[in-house]
C-alpha cells in the first residue's frame, strides 16, 4: 500500500467517524459543529477525487453556509427552549433495531451498486473536452454548467428564487415586507467588527478572483458568489451593515436578475440561433461571461438572504 | 490500488454515509437532527457521483466533468432546501412553542397560530 492509499483509507475512516458523531451526539449544538468539520473533510475527499470545483463548492456552501444557517437555527431553538442544550432524545428503543436494518440494507444496496459499476466506465469526458474550444472556456466543469447543461443551471436559479419565496412567505403578517433576521448588536470596537472591517475587502476580492479564474481553472460563479455572500453576512453579523427590507425594489431586481438574463439569452438563442440557450460560436465567450456576471451577483444575494432568514422586523 | 479500485473505496464510503444518514433520519424526532441527517445522506449520494466521475477519467481529464457539474448544482439546491426547512422549523417552534415533532400535536399548534394572529 502506498502513502496515498493510506491517506485515502484514513480520510474515509475519519469522514465516517465524524458523520457518526453528527448522527449520534447527544448535544444538538455539538452535532451541528461536527457537521461543519464533516463538510470540510468531505471537501478534502473531493480533492482526492480530482474534482476541485466540487471541493470548493462543498467547502463554501455545504460546510460553510449550511453550518452558519444551522448554527443560527440551533441557537434560536435553544433560546426558545429556555437556555439548556436540548439533549437528543431518540425514538423508542424497540424501533432502533428496525431503523438500523433499514439503514444497513440501503448501505448494502448502494455498495453493491458501486462494486458492480461497469468496467470500462461510461464517460462523457471526451465529448466535454472536444467541445471546449467552441465555448472559449478552459475549465470543462464550468463549460458543462454554463454551456452544455445550461438548462440545469437556469432551473437551479429558479429553485433558489422559489426557496427564497417560500422562506419569506413564512413571515408573520405585520412584518412580511420587513427586514430578515434580528438586528445584530455587536460591539463596534470588538473583535468581530474589527475582523469584518479587515476581512471583507480582501474576501470580496478573493470571491471575484475565484469567479474570474473559473473560466479556465477550478472555481466559478457559485464558489465566487458564496464567498461574496459570506463576506456580506459577516458585515451584517458585525453590525456594520443591515439586511435590506425584502420589499425593496432593488433587492428584488437583483434576486430575479440572474434567472432573467439567463432566460433572455435562452430566448434570443431560440429567435436568432438554433435552439433555446444556443450560443452563437463567435460570441460564446462574451455571452457566457455576461450570464456568469449576472448569475454571480444574483447567487451571492440569494444565498445571503437564504441564510438571513424570514423577515422579522418592520422595514 | 488502481484508479477504479480507489474510486470504488470512495463509493463504498459514500454508501456508508447514506446509511448513517438514513438511520439518523428515522430515529431522531428533532427536526434539526433530521435536517443534519438529510444533509449527511446528500453528501454521501454526492460522493457516489464523485466515484462515477472519477471512474470516467478520459481524454486527459482527471474526472468526467458532467457528474461534477450535476453535484455542484445538487449542493446548491440542497442548501436552498435546507434553508427552507430550517425556516419552517423555526416557524413551527414559534407557533407551537417547540419544534419537537414528538410534543407538537397538530391541534395545539393550530390553536397557537390562531392565538398569535389575534395578538
Amino acid at each position: 500500500m502506498s502513502a496515498a492509499d493510506l491517506l485515502d483509507l484514513g480520510l474515509a475512516g475519519l469522514v465516517i467517524a465524524v458523520a457518526a458523531f453528527t448522527i449520534f451526539s447527544r448535544s444538538t449544538y455539538a452535532a451541528v459543529v461536527a457537521f461543519v468539520a464533516y463538510g470540510l473533510l468531505v471537501s478534502l475527499r473531493w480533492v482526492l477525487l480530482r474534482a476541485v470545483d466540487v471541493a470548493l463548492t462543498e467547502a463554501a456552501i455545504g460546510s460553510g453556509l449550511t453550518g452558519v444557517l444551522l448554527l443560527g437555527a440551533a441557537a434560536k431553538l435553544r433560546e426558545r427552549a429556555g437556555g439548556g442544550d436540548e439533549a437528543a432524545h431518540l425514538c423508542p428503543p424497540a424501533m432502533r433495531p428496525f431503523a438500523a436494518v433499514v439503514a444497513g440494507l440501503v448501505t448494502l444496496g448502494l455498495a453493491a451498486a458501486v462494486v458492480g459499476l461497469p468496467d470500462p466506465a461510461p464517460t462523457l469526458a471526451p465529448l466535454a473536452a472536444a467541445g471546449l474550444p467552441d465555448t472559449g472556456l478552459g475549465n470543462p466543469v464550468t463549460a458543462t454548467l454554463i454551456a452544455y447543461r445550461a438548462t440545469d443551471t437556469l432551473l437551479e436559479k429558479v429553485v433558489l428564487v422559489l426557496a427564497l419565496l417560500g422562506l419569506w412567505s413564512l413571515a408573520a403578517e405585520d412584518v412580511w415586507r420587513g427586514r430578515p433576521g434580528l438586528k445584530q448588536r455587536a460591539d463596534p470596537d470588538g473583535v468581530l467588527a474589527y475582523l469584518a472591517r479587515r476581512l471583507v475587502p480582501v474576501g470580496v476580492l478573493i470571491g471575484l478572483y475565484v469567479f474570474w479564474v473559473g473560466a479556465d481553472h477550478p472555481g466559478g460563479a457559485f464558489q465566487g458568489a458564496t464567498i461574496v455572500a459570506a463576506m456580506w453576512l459577516l458585515a451584517m453579523m458585525a453590525g456594520l451593515a443591515d439586511t435590506p427590507p425584502v420589499s425593496e425594489r432593488g433587492v428584488r431586481l437583483v434576486l430575479a436578475g440572474g434567472a432573467g438574463v439567463f432566460f433572455a439569452v435562452g430566448l434570443a438563442g431560440l429567435a436568432l440561433g438554433d435552439a433555446f440557450l444556443a450560443y452563437p460560436a463567435a460570441h460564446a465567450k462574451a455571452i457566457i461571461i455576461a450570464i456568469e456576471v449576472a448569475m454571480t451577483v444574483t447567487v451571492a444575494a440569494t444565498l445571503a438572504f437564504l441564510v438571513a432568514g424570514t423577515p422579522e422586523r418592520p422595514a | 490500488m488502481s484508479l477504479s479500485g480507489g474510486a470504488t473505496l470512495f463509493g463504498v464510503a459514500g454508501a456508508v454515509l447514506v446509511g448513517l444518514g438514513v438511520y439518523g433520519l428515522i430515529v431522531s424526532p428533532q427536526p434539526l437532527r433530521k435536517l443534519l441527517a438529510l444533509n449527511v445522506i446528500g453528501t454521501g449520494a454526492f460522493l457516489l457521483f464523485g466515484t462515477v466521475a472519477r471512474r470516467g477519467a478520459d481524454a486527459g481529464l482527471p474526472a468526467d466533468p458532467v457528474p461534477q457539474a450535476l453535484v455542484i448544482t445538487g449542493i446548491v439546491v440542497a442548501f436552498a432546501a435546507t434553508a427552507l426547512a430550517a425556516a419552517i422549523m423555526l416557524r413551527l417552534a414559534r407557533v407551537a412553542g417547540s419544534a419537537d415533532l414528538d410534543d407538537a400535536p397538530a391541534g395545539e399548534a393550530a390553536e397557537a397560530d390562531v392565538a398569535e394572529r389575534r395578538e
